[in-house]
């Protein structure tokens, strides 16, 4: 069980260039998105939203004929799919297959699914070069970190950051300009790209119609992992799907906008099998993976399921007010911001990580920019009762049920809450102008000492509402 | 007078900022009400729901029910985020429960967050209110994520005298309350309430004002505590004053 990462969390919060650095990069993002979305050409921006979300719905509805469908396809174009129940069985089929092929190098582009893998991790015990070509997800590689973002893996660097790693793992000399940063990265990258044996990408859209796998990026490093190696594997959380190729439309022009601002994306890419005979390019064998992980739990549960709807674009993250302050590092799992306070706990059991559907002020933010309308809000109050009803189930969390049990029996009972009203100036100490600064020691505990460590505290009035209100009453007989 | 309303003023008001309430049933008045206050009501059950009590929420919940059966008109709520409780997640904590959704669903329609039952109800926007002061709107987030109200509130102030609406930036962002959130993660909560409070500042403004008590406690307390002279009012007081 991990507990709240209070300490890390400080420690974010305390750091002005990161907190700028998150402020500012999510922001940014928040106004590409308002700009991309306000253009009349989007005017139909809410009904796309709900277009998509009614496709997501009937295709999460009927995920085990879709998923057939999608593999008789890849199948009829030569492709091979890989069924994977979890991250071992995902990374055991990679490892074996660099063993049988050969594999001395392999490719990446930017992949979440290979991270719920730890699919670096895993190839690198087998003294395989792993390359990451996105090219925040190259300076992260080098910096030996992980995401913290999930369109934006770098985001919390600044070019000065991306200056001081460069120097010290490429041993070039220390170049602050941004584009003379990419040119860095591009003149290794390429060197990698033409000596891989296995090309890795993710998959934004599985096509099941089509058995197409689609792919969208801005770098170029994508398509050049899905063509240049002579094996390609595809990776792909299984509810990636959708039915036809012209639901795409919708798709496509939802995700550029909600992640970056873009109407679309720079490169948008459709794999669908290897090399067929008279093309001049392609790999030669092509897999994709698809990794359920936890997703057919999470199927299970009709209210919350539509977390499965995602498709990681993450305005959540950058419109989350508790992402802007505490940034991606602090979050137990590789999916970060509100869709990973809703995803972890759904894959892993509310117990696992219970601090997190609670580490949100339910102001709504993320719901209201979802592309695909999930309600993220209503699914963290349902994990938030799972997670209470399980404490309960392990006698866990006592005073708190007790405090709400007595709560509830006084706001059920008038008379005692009126009791309560009236007695309640006399357990504070004395207040300037009605707010409290501070309190006695023996009273600075929990819910207390947690306001009064930020802010002041608002004095019960010497008189209540109910108090004053029969006073007017009476002044008017 | 023959057009009666209740009053829903929360336990919040009830016991930290009664002059809110006093100043909702001013307001009503002068648009031409009979304003009744059952003694009965204490909360809507919002927090016990909001940390993953569903049970004891609905105890409360069932409890403001059965005080607020016995009335006939419109119930008039001092904040948007009880009022969205009892209109949005009643429906969620009873969904198993038909006979008492039922009832929420006869209850739900007479109930109105203050500023959109003056707007759509009473059909009042001017109450001869006067107040001198630089004034910014703080949209609270389920008044406006939950029951859209955002234009309404500024049309509120924009009819006072004397008082000049200054928009803030970050008027949607949230506040960083949370209810329990706020002491769970206070840190996080207090470094909300700053970011939101450069964004008040930047505006110039003498007071922020919304609609949820929680809130403006939120940021009153933060502000005392930055040591910042602005200060926070209720819309109704604001309506309210003379």
């Amino acid at each position: 069980m991990s507990i709240l990462p209070a300490g890390e969390i400080r420690k974010t919060l305390l750091d002005d260039r990161l907190q700028t650095a998150i402020y500012g990069s999510t922001g940014r993002l928040v106004g590409k998105r308002r700009e991309s979305i306000d253009d009349p050409v989007a005017a139909e921006f809410e009904a796309w939203r709900t277009h998509a979300n009614a496709i997501k719905r009937h295709t999460i509805e009927n995920l085990d004929y879709y998923l057939e469908e999608l593999e008789r396809n890849i199948v009829k174009r030569g492709g091979k799919v890989v069924w994977c129940k979890d991250a071992e069985e995902a990374a055991e089929f990679v490892r074996r297959l660099c063993r049988e092929k050969g594999v001395r190098r392999i490719v990446k582009s930017k992949s979440m699914t290979t991270e719920e893998v730890e699919l670096n991790h895993e190839v690198e015990k087998d003294n395989i070069d792993v390359v990451e070509t996105d090219l925040g997800e190259y300076i992260l590689q080098l910096a030996k970190e992980k995401p913290y973002h999930i369109v934006a893996p770098a985001l919390h660097k600044t070019r000065y950051d991306v200056a001081d790693i460069f120097t010290k793992t490429l041993g070039v000399e220390r170049e602050t300009v941004i584009e003379k940063q990419t040119m860095i990265a591009r003149r290794v990258l390429r060197e990698k790209f033409l000596t891989a044996d296995l090309g890795i990408t993710g998959a934004n859209f599985l096509v099941a119609g089509s058995g197409a796998v689609v792919v969208v990026e801005n770098e170029g490093n994508a398509r050049l992992s899905s063509s240049a190696p002579r094996i390609q594997i595809a990776f792909a959380g299984m509810e990636k799907l959708i039915p036809r190729a012209q639901d795409l439309a919708v798709f496509l022009k939802i995700l550029g906008r909600s992640a970056t601002g873009q109407p679309l994306t720079v490169y948008t890419s459709f794999l669908s099998g290897p090399r067929r005979p008279g093309e001049i390019d392609g790999p030669e064998e092509f897999y994709l993976v698809l990794l359920d992980n936890g997703r057919t739990k999470v199927l299970q549960d009709p209210a919350k399921r539509q977390a499965l709807y995602c498709i990681r674009c993450g305005a959540c993250l950058n419109h989350c007010p508790v992402y802007r302050k505490i940034g991606g590092h602090n979050y137990p799992w590789v999916y970060s911001g509100p869709i990973g306070a809703i995803l972890s706990p759904q894959f892993h059991g509310v117990t696992r990580d219970p601090w997190l559907p609670h580490a949100s002020s339910l102001c709504g933010a993320c719901g209201e920019v979802c592309p695909v309308k999930i309600e993220i809000p209503k699914i963290l109050l349902e994990l938030r009762r799972d997670i209470a009803e399980a404490k309960e189930r392990e006698g866990e969390d006592r005073v708190q049920q007790l405090a709400f049990k007595a709560w509830a029996f006084v706001m059920t009972h008038p008379k005692l809450w009126s009791l309560a009203l009236t007695g309640a100036p006399y357990t504070m100490p004395e207040a300037e102008n009605g707010w409290i600064r501070s309190v006695p020691g023996f009273m600075k505990i929990g819910p207390l000492a947690g306001w009064l460590s930020q802010r002041d505290l608002p004095a019960p009035a010497p008189k209540s509402f109910r108090r004053l209100w029969k006073e007017r009453q009476e002044g008017r007989q | 007078m023959s057009k009666r309303v209740s009053l829903f003023v929360t336990c919040l008001v009830d016991q930290l900022f009664p002059k809110a309430g006093l100043a909702m049933a001013d307001v009503l008045e002068r648009a031409g009400y009979e304003v009744e206050f059952l003694e009965d009501q204490t909360c809507c059950g919002q927090p016990a729901f909001n940390s993953g009590y569903w049970g004891e929420a609905r105890q409360v919940a069932n409890h403001f029910l059965e005080v607020f059966e016995h009335t006939s008109g419109p119930i008039v709520v001092a904040s948007g985020s009880c009022t969205s409780m009892i209109s949005h997640h009643y429906g969620d904590i009873y969904r198993d429960d038909p006979a008492v959704l039922e009832r929420v669903h006869r209850l739900e329609s007479r109930v109105f967050e203050f500023s959109r039952f003056l707007l759509d109800v009473a059909g009042a926007d001017e109450f001869g209110a006067r107040f001198e002061h630089t004034v910014t709107y703080h949209d609270s987030c389920h008044a406006l994520r939950e029951l859209g109200v955002k234009h309404g509130p500024r049309r509120l102030l924009s009819k006072v005298r004397g008082l000049t609406l200054k928009e803030m930036d970050a008027a949607e962002e949230c506040c960083g309350f949370g209810g329990t959130f706020s002491v769970k993660f206070d840190e996080v909560s207090g470094g909300m309430a700053r970011t939101k409070i450069d964004s008040i500042l930047r505006t110039g403004a003498d007071y922020v004002c919304s609609i949820d008590s929680s809130c403006l406690m939120q940021l009153q307390g933060a502000l005392l505590r930055g040591g910042h002279s602005v200060r926070t009012i209720h819309l109704a007081e604001v309506l309210a004053s003379r």
